[in-house]
């Protein structure tokens, strides 16, 4: 069980220029928080952040998991603790397979738990793992032995995000536009299993343009994102209102919404 | 066992890291390279007058012909001071105390047993795996195909290895080539008769001596037609020499319709001068396949060569060179095109971290009359910091129309993003760049055999671990 405070956090890019301009947000375990917010808001800014990308500089705030500060810590050290970022885009490793990279990715995380000394995962548990991860997100079998994200199509990118979360268990999960580029069938399947694994084991934070992706993950909370900054806070029918009503109604002056 | 006269890996080994030898005598012919260095050498192997007047020649030449400077820095050699011949004696054994810990460790963390690491080190007898290896040359017996030493073939099939011995590459063509016919001793020698298959990798190993990790060792390939092999040199494993300078030669004929694939992996230590001449003649319908991985050595020199003869003929270099602090590896291929219908393809990766310098240099040359011949080069280079280099020097000499060949090049970098999104899953930073670097020669790597490409990830991983903060 694990808590996420975030606590009046700023976000700048290297040139100082604030794009995450104080935010306040506590995931609870079992809790879905979505946070909607028009293209160039700072969503994904804010996603990276968290994780500890290095080109982006915390400017103020803390971010905190179970009490303890995320800040001093790299992106390695904040997945060993129970982070998860699912990414918008995510990158290419040409000539690391599938399957030997979540091989590597789990290893790393099981290593981190034994205190540092090596404990891999045996064969046959993780062709146990990973099978039953891949027919419940309907993932194909042929992925496993392809370059990891080198020329799938968005929607397998996005499958194979979902699938490094299921077998890795985060505690927290940010799910940066999980939704783009999925046809209707396979947002339902991953939608469906992102639900399933959100409970007393893992909190998650979807972050998404549109509302579609939650008719089915229910959210909790949204929160309604804009310049930096939450403008609105509601439950699931804000979502529904904001996807009929446009966001316009919530930017502040001056910065229009381009979607 | 080793037999007593072959481990020429010992060559100088007592001055530079304090090696002694047992109180056995060792024969050697000193330091330094004279007329009657050639002589005994040739003696001492008790070889036809043929092979000790075509050791001569090539010493004369060896003397007219200047240090290249159109590549690496040869000018620290000094060729006074190299033993060119010493004569072991049965398991000579030096101190394992006195090896240096760096390898010592390496090959721990590599997990070599406890005898290939005494072979590895020089200070025992020859790791083999005996049964394995009975078993095979009792099967290459009964195909007629002949693997030894390049020492014992030319006692025992004098006539073949007279009719191919330096046709490939004659002692003219470059200076190491000369200073090799003057002193080789060692290397390979296979025969596989025609429409014979050889599936199981040959390897240096499975010889039952070790002349083969010698200083100038010299390999004949004779694939007859029809006919298929595949060799197996040198180790992913850290290779201790206090030899300076290793010059070797390797000529392969393949025959038509035959199919060699010759795969080496250099490791040698750091202190070590690796110049070599590998060149292969493929004849109608043959195919010719150098897989050459250059991870050791100070400055390595290799450009693996095919000569495309017969029409149809098909050749295929892989390469990958890593060089690493105080390493320049200056490798890469060369394919002539003599014949109608013939193809190559050179793929060659380049990892430079450390300060190290790795390049391409390489040479596609289509001659007028090879009509339809198509080439394709593909070289990537991956620097891992700002004090490392590489270099690209392609030369492509198109002499016939109708033929395609192209060439593509790219340098690249350690992506901070791709980075960030190995670590975001919970590896390290040095776990994160090792599997970007082991995909990088993926493509290479997938083709060496199992165990070789395993270590060959390993030794990435700890390349790795030593670099990054
Ligand atoms: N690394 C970066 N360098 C420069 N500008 C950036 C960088 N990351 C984000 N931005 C800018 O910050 C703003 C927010 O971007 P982003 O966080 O990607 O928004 P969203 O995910 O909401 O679409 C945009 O104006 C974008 O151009
Ligand atoms: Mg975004």
């Amino acid at each position: 069980m694990a808590l996420l405070e975030i606590k009046d956090l700023h976000v700048a890019l290297n040139d100082g220029t604030e794009i995450v301009r104080g935010i306040d947000l506590i995931v609870r375990p079992g809790e879905v928080h979505a946070i909607m917010g028009p293209n160039g808001s700072g969503k994904s800014t804010l996603a990276y952040a968290l994780m500890g990308h290095p080109s982006y500089e915390i400017s103020g705030g803390d971010v905190l998991l179970d009490g303890e500060s995320l800040l001093p810590l790299g992106a390695d050290e904040r997945a060993q603790k129970g982070l998860f970022l699912a990414f918008q885009y995510p990158y290419a490793v040409p000539g690391v397979t599938v399957s030997s990279f979540l091989r590597s990715a789990m290893n790393a995380l099981r290593k981190a738990r034994a205190g540092g000394t090596d404990d891999p995962i045996p064969i046959p548990e993780f062709r146990k793992d990973l099978t039953a991860a891949m027919e419940h997100l309907k993932v194909p079998r042929e992925l496993l032995g392809r370059y990891l994200n080198d020329g799938f199509s968005g929607g397998e990118k996005k499958r194979i995000e979902i699938l490094q979360m299921a077998l890795l268990r985060p505690q927290i999960a940010v799910l940066d536009e999980t939704d783009s580029g999925l046809d209707i069938d396979a947002l339902k399947t991953i939608a469906g299993g992102i639900s399933d694994l959100v409970g007393p084991e893992m909190g998650a934070i979807v972050i998404t343009h549109y509302q579609r992706i939650l008719n089915y993950i229910h959210p909790d909370f949204v929160h309604v994102f804009a310049a930096g900054r939450f403008v609105a806070e509601g439950d699931a029918e804000l979502a529904k209102k904001l996807e009929s009503e446009g966001y316009d109604a919530y930017l502040p002056e001056g910065i229009p919404g381009d979607g | 066992m080793a037999k007593p006269e072959t481990d020429v890996s010992q060559i100088g080994r007592e001055y530079k890291y304090g090696f002694h030898t047992t109180d056995k005598p060792t024969f050697s012919t000193g330091r330094g390279l004279t007329r009657e260095v050639v002589e005994t050498i040739s003696a001492q192997k008790g070889e036809p007058e043929w092979m000790l007047e075509r050791r001569l020649q090539a010493y004369e030449h060896f003397l007219t012909r200047p240090v290249p400077t159109w590549g690496g820095d040869l000018s620290q050699i000094d060729f006074d001071s190299i033993f060119y011949y010493v004569k072991p004696i049965e398991n000579q054994a030096g101190s394992w105390e006195e090896l240096p810990p760096d390898i010592k460790q390496t090959w721990d963390r590599l997990g070599i047993p406890e005898a290939e690491k005494k072979y590895l080190a020089g200070v025992g007898a020859q790791y083999e795996s005996e049964v394995v290896y009975h078993k095979l040359k009792e099967e290459l017996t009964n195909q007629g195909v002949v693997f030894l030493d390049m020492d014992s073939a030319l006692r025992e099939h004098e006539e073949i290895v007279r009719e191919h011995f330096g046709t490939i590459i004659p002692f003219r063509d470059n200076k190491f080539a000369a200073l090799n016919t003057a002193v080789w001793s060692g290397g390979s020698f296979i025969y596989v008769p025609p429409g014979v298959r050889v599936e199981m990798p040959l390897q240096a190993y499975f010889r039952i001596n070790a002349e083969n990790m010698g200083q100038f060792e010299r390999t004949l390939i004779v694939i007859d037609e029809n006919a298929f092999a595949h060799y197996v040199e040198g180790c992913t494993a850290p290779i201790y020499s206090s030899d300076s300078l290793h010059a070797a030669v390797v000529e392969i004929i393949v025959k038509p319709g035959g199919r060699c694939r010759y795969t080496t992996i250099q490791n040698w230590s750091t202190n070590v001068y690796n110049l070599v001449t590998k060149r292969a003649i493929a004849q109608k319908n043959a195919t010719m396949e150098w897989v050459d991985g250059n991870l050791g050595s100070k400055l390595t020199m290799k450009y693996p060569a095919i000569w495309l003869t017969g029409e149809g003929a098909h050749g295929e270099v892989l390469s990958i060179a890593f060089a690493g602090p105080g390493q320049h590896q200056d490798t890469g291929a060369k394919c002539v095109h003599l014949a109608p219908h013939t193809t190559s393809v050179i793929t060659a990766k380049s990892i430079s971290r450390g300060g190290g310098r790795a390049g391409y240099r390489g040479l596609v040359n289509v001659a007028s009359g090879a009509r339809g011949a198509k080439s394709k080069v593909v070289c990537d280079a991956l620097i891992l910091d700002e004090e490392s280099r590489s270099d690209t020097y392609p030369t492509i000499r198109v002499n016939e129309s109708d033929s395609d060949v192209g060439h593509e090049a790219t340098v690249s970098k350690i992506g901070e993003e791709q980075l960030f999104y190995l670590m975001s899953r919970g590896l390290s930073e040095s776990e994160a760049s090792s599997m970007i670097v082991s995909g990088f020669v993926e493509p290479i790597t997938k083709e060496l055999p199992l165990e070789y490409a395993v270590e060959m990830n390993r030794l990435i991983q700890l390349q790795m671990e030593g670099s990054v903060g």
